[in-house]
């Protein structure tokens, strides 16, 4: 029934104001009475673009450049020619470059890429996957350890072993620069404010960049190839890191600091026997979010020629061969849910450490524990407390099991390093089993299927991406890129004013300089139109789902580890289903945002509908509310705030994912920021177009914060 | 706690150094505190203080003694500073002026490094929300103050084992905190003031969040500490019948301010103004006043009634004046003081029934 919440999108050319007004909470979260204001935005803006229709708009067509970019292609030119002799660009740059490029080819040689002059690596896939599955087993438990199993097969059985390897190679090395850089930051952070002060802003500008921004820049002092991917990956993995360390160290409860103190802590025995140890589980949820993080950068960094498997992915949509594609996306999902159960599982048991060991298993696993644990030495056990039945492992007695554990892994490795078999991963020629589940198999499984489904499906979803395209986007996309500039600057500084209030309207117009000066005035608004659209959708569904979880548990349970699910999808990853179902279009990179933007925005509105008090709801209740007065009078309106916070996030997903869909036929900036790698006088253009899309980010960002500050309580 | 109420009046009026000595304490609130000290906006009450200033007046101008092994109450309602003044003595929060003398030494005036060995090893404290480190075992918390400064771990062991006997947690050291009950856990938290083997102890509302029937027997607990290792004590709290339960002596604070200092009786029987009257009006007075509150002058012939001691508590004087036909004898001491008879001590029985 909440689908009839929605009102569908009115064309947005005529009504943009009203439809705001009719729904103040899907949109903007605005006031009744900002509803004349806005409507007044709206007619000026009609008419100026009734008078002015595709005059000023200042269009570039794609292969043009401007002066700017032509400066920055001189930049390039300059650092390619002159960087080596440079302080900082052969100095600083290169040295940071060479550090990584020579951790990752020593990595690659131990397990990915032939270390000469053995014709395979170090070890073996075998020695791999059985030291993958020691460490999975050592911090995260069996259950992880299965799933780290059957990735790590997987990744042979496709025949991509040595591009999967290379994927977990560069998001561990980003991962282990984030814990080394970010932990001490983070604590730095947490304990003087006034680095907290001059840190914190720069992470918000760096979280609210969408990847595909960090590309150009870090390519211009880089170079491309695997180097920016691994710096890449380290940039955008490290906000994360940071951050939830901070939170970690300083949501330990004052009682308990004041109490330590009172027993005469110096700060740095507060840090080690306090802060750190209370602050574990957190601190590695910090791990878990920064190597997601960097796993999805991974992928994306195959644009600038980074290795692993993005590269197979990118190379797949570029022939649209949804088969080959979906092969390495299905490894990459696979991957990142690997690493999120296996680091998801060691934060949930370092909140447990050294409490219930062995004993928690039950039934037979009881007494089995029982029997070996009775066997380990004195200092490998301990009473637990009253009310526990079994002994427990001690601290010492776990790594005393894990190293016994190390002994037949070791000798896997060494096997791996002596037969063929055991260190190249066989194909179907060595195993012709493998010939029913492997790489090409799935791939032509995959084709056949899409190709069937699209069969039956294609009259609909043609006409759906038509009508979609021809009555929505296109008119919005008309009245944004066909507005003379000026009128969309100052609509656009309306917007911010009448939603925020002065103070976005500086950053709005500091924004609009940046975007003008890049030369790509037209396809930023393109850019918006369609992370317009698109957050619309996302909000609509949001609201539609997150109503149905926060009302009902059952929903909520049936929903959540879905959402879950795609939250751990890496954004490059979207593009194949939304290509193999809708073709290459703007259409697609929409519909590939939506599905991204969706699953954090509904639970915020989830939680927001369960955090509206349950004394309110009781009391609308007895008023005699029906259940629709009870969601559109008590529930939505009391959790305008989850609301408003929905639609920022919501924003910043989908511009991020409608960007990197400029690979499937979104056009527009992203497609300019990936030609940018490809063709060699359009580097400037690539790098002004990522300037855009942060500026852009930027401008969306502040305005819908100031408006959720001004709207939100 | 009738038994040292006596004793605890006569420590604190005899000779030698206080265990704790407080004189001229403030906090104001606010980064310009130490500038107003002086001025006469300091005299200015907390509301228009802030007001004017946008300083909060936490403590203003408070002094008191403190005898050794003495039990000494703070209590007010929330707000009125207490917590403020009970972390001023330890200097969880600095002081804006004034001195804290601990058995002589000032800590106040103590370099970060002799705060730091004072904390561990002569002042220790209880929290109303216990404080306790949720992934250290009971025994570890409990010797986690011997472990900071840097005992060996069988001696700290064996004595946290000790400490947790003490405090009636046999059996239940190698269990984890948030595997116990409220009260529980605060015993936890006694454990450990206890273990590093303080001068004195302070409790910051130790059973505010404890539910009644616990805090009975928490209250009981403490009493039976104090008599078995007889450690001064600072004990913070807002609920009356707990300060006149447990105090030797009570100091009452509003709005930062001390508003009496005093015995329990002395405050139930001569409430310092009107809100230390309306605070204890509900409290029944034959509990808490001695005979001294309700004698009468021994005018013309005292009879020959039984003698009776005039720091006795009423109620407890009360069977054998009642069972005596006539006036009994007061005295303090040898000396006679008084008399008391029957319609005395109804009227304090009585009173109470009406109020």
């Amino acid at each position: 029934m909440s689908t009839a919440t929605a009102p569908p999108p009115a064309p947005p050319d005529r009504t943009a104001s009203a439809s705001k007004e009719e729904q103040p909470y899907v949109e903007l979260g605005k006031k009744r009475h900002t509803g004349a204001k806005l409507a007044g935005i709206g007619i000026f803006w009609l008419v100026m673009w009734l008078v002015f229709h595709n005059q000023m708009t200042r269009a570039l067509g794609l292969q043009d450049t401007t002066p700017f970019h032509e400066w920055l292609n001189g930049i390039r030119d300059w650092v390619q020619l002159h960087g080596p002799d440079n302080w900082f660009f052969g100095g600083v740059l290169g040295f940071i470059g060479d550090f990584f490029n020579a951790v990752f080819e020593f990595l690659q040689k131990l397990v990915s890429i032939p270390a000469f002059p053995r014709p395979v690596p170090e070890i073996g896939w075998l020695g791999v996957v059985a030291l993958a599955t020691w460490v999975g087993w050592a911090v995260a438990g069996l259950r992880s350890t299965i799933l780290v199993v059957v990735t790590m097969l997987l990744f042979g059985v496709f025949g991509l072993w040595q591009d999967s390897i290379d994927l977990l190679l560069v998001t561990i090395i980003a991962v282990v620069f984030c814990f080394v850089v970010g932990l001490p930051t983070g604590i730095l952070m947490a304990r003087s404010r006034a680095t907290s002060a001059v840190v914190t802003p720069v992470l918000d500008i760096m979280q609210t960049m969408p990847p595909f921004a960090y590309l150009a820049p870090v390519a211009l002092g880089f170079g491309i190839g695997p180097t920016t991917a691994i710096v890449l990956t380290c940039i955008y993995a490290l906000p994360p890191m940071i951050r939830i360390t901070e939170h970690g160290i300083r949501g330990v409860p004052d009682t308990t600091i004041e109490a330590a103190r009172s027993l005469g802590l110096t700060r740095g025995q507060m840090l080690r026997q306090v802060q750190l140890p209370m602050a574990r589980r957190t601190i590695v949820v910090g791990i878990n979010q920064s190597m997601m993080a960097a796993l999805s950068m991974a992928t994306i960094a195959a644009l600038v020629n980074g290795p692993g498997l993005g590269k197979d992915v990118n190379a797949a949509l570029q022939i649209q061969n949804i088969g080959a594609a979906s092969v390495a996306g299905i490894l990459i999902v696979l991957t990142a849910i690997m690493l999120d159960r296996t680091t998801t599982a060691a934060s949930e048991r370092s909140e447990s450490m050294g409490r219930s060991g062995v004993a928690s298993v039950s039934g037979p696993g009881v007494m089995l524990a029982g029997v070996v644990l009775e066997r380990l030495p004195r200092w490998a056990t301990e009473e637990a407390g009253k009310g526990v039945r079994q002994p427990r492992l001690t601290s010492a007695g776990r790594w005393l099991v894990r190293g016994l554990w190390l002994i037949p892994t070791l000798v896997l490795v060494y096997f791996s390093r002596q037969q063929l078999i055991l260190a190249q991963f066989p194909t179907r020629d060595d195993w012709p089993f493998l010939k029913y589940i492997d790489g090409k198999t799935v791939t032509k499984l995959v084709n056949d299927f899409s190709n069937w489904f699209i069969d039956k499906v294609d009259t609909f979803t043609l006409a759906l991406k038509n009508d979609l395209t021809n009555w929505l986007i296109n008119p919005l996309q008309n009245l944004l890129a066909e507005s003379p500039w000026w009128t969309m600057a100052l609509v656009l500084l309306a917007f911010a004013y009448v939603l925020g209030g002065w103070r976005p309207v500086v950053t709005t117009l500091v924004c609009e300089a940046i975007i003008f000066g890049t030369g790509l005035w037209n396809d930023t608004m393109i850019t918006l139109t369609m992370t317009i659209f698109a957050t619309v959708l996302v909000m609509l569904t949001a609201v539609v789902l997150g109503v149905a979880m926060g009302r009902n548990r059952r929903a909520d349970t049936a929903i959540r580890p879905i959402l879950d699910a795609f939250q751990t999808i890496p954004p490059f990853v979207y593009l194949i289903p939304a290509l193999a179902l809708f073709g290459a279009s703007r259409f697609t990179a929409i519909i590939a945002a939506v599905a991204y933007a969706v699953p954090i925005a509904t639970k915020l509105v989830a939680d927001g509908i369960r955090g509206v008090s349950p004394t309110t709801v009781e009391a609308a209740r007895a008023n005699g509310s029906t259940k629709w007065q009870m969601i559109t009078k008590v529930q939505l309106p009391m959790s305008r705030n989850a609301l408003v916070l929905a639609t920022n996030q919501g924003l910043l997903y989908v511009l991020s994912m409608v960007v990197i869909g400029g690979l499937v036929g979104g056009g527009s900036l992203g497609y300019i920021v990936v030609s940018g790698f490809s063709q060699d006088q359009l580097f400037g253009k690539g790098l002004a177009a990522g300037i855009a899309i942060t500026a852009l980010g930027v401008m969306l960002d502040r305005i819908a914060r100031y408006a959720a500050e001004r709207y939100g309580r | 706690m009738t038994a040292t109420q006596s004793g605890a009046v006569e420590k604190t009026t005899s000779e030698g150094t206080p265990a704790l000595h407080v004189e001229g304490l403030w906090k104001i609130f606010g980064p310009k505190g130490d500038k107003i000290i002086n001025t006469p906006d300091a005299q200015l009450s907390r509301k228009d203080l802030q007001a004017k200033t946008g300083h909060v007046v936490g403590i203003r101008d408070v002094g008191f003694d403190v005898a050794p092994g003495e039990v000494f109450v703070v209590m007010g309602l929330s707000g009125s500073g207490k917590s403020t003044l009970v972390r001023l003595l330890t200097r969880l929060i600095e002081p804006t002026a004034g001195t804290v003398e601990l058995y002589g030494e000032d800590i106040t005036a103590m370099s970060d490094s002799a705060l730091l060995d004072t904390r561990r090893k002569k002042v220790s404290m209880v929290f109303q929300h216990f404080g306790l480190l949720p992934h250290r075992k009971v025994v570890d918390n409990v010797a986690f103050g011997l472990e900071v400064r840097g005992e060996k771990k069988g001696e700290r062991r064996n004595r946290a084992q000790e400490m947790v006997d003490l405090v009636g947690l046999s059996g239940y050291e190698n269990n984890y905190p948030d595997q116990l009950s409220g009260g529980m856990q605060q015993r936890v938290g006694l454990a450990r003031a206890l273990a590093a083997n303080p001068d004195v102890m302070m409790f910051d509302e130790p059973f505010s969040a404890l539910d009644p029937l616990i805090r009975r027997d928490m209250q009981n607990e403490v009493i039976r500490l104090h008599e078995e290792v007889g450690k001064t004590m600072v004990f913070i709290t807002h609920d009356l019948a707990e300060a006149l339960k447990l105090g030797d002596r009570i100091l009452i604070m509003r709005d930062g301010e001390i508003v009496q200092i005093g015995t329990p009786d002395e405050v139930v029987g001569a409430p310092a103004d009107e809100y230390v009257r309306d605070f204890t009006s509900d409290v029944p007075k034959s509990h808490v006043l001695t005979l001294k509150w309700v004698m009468r002058a021994p005018d013309g012939d005292p009879g020959d009634g039984p003698v009776l001691q005039s720091n006795q508590i009423v109620r407890d004087a009360a069977r054998i004046v009642l069972d005596h036909d006539g006036p009994c004898r007061v005295a303090d001491g040898d000396k006679l003081v008084g008399v008391v008879d029957d319609m005395d001590i109804l009227r304090v029985v009585v009173a109470e029934d009406e109020g």
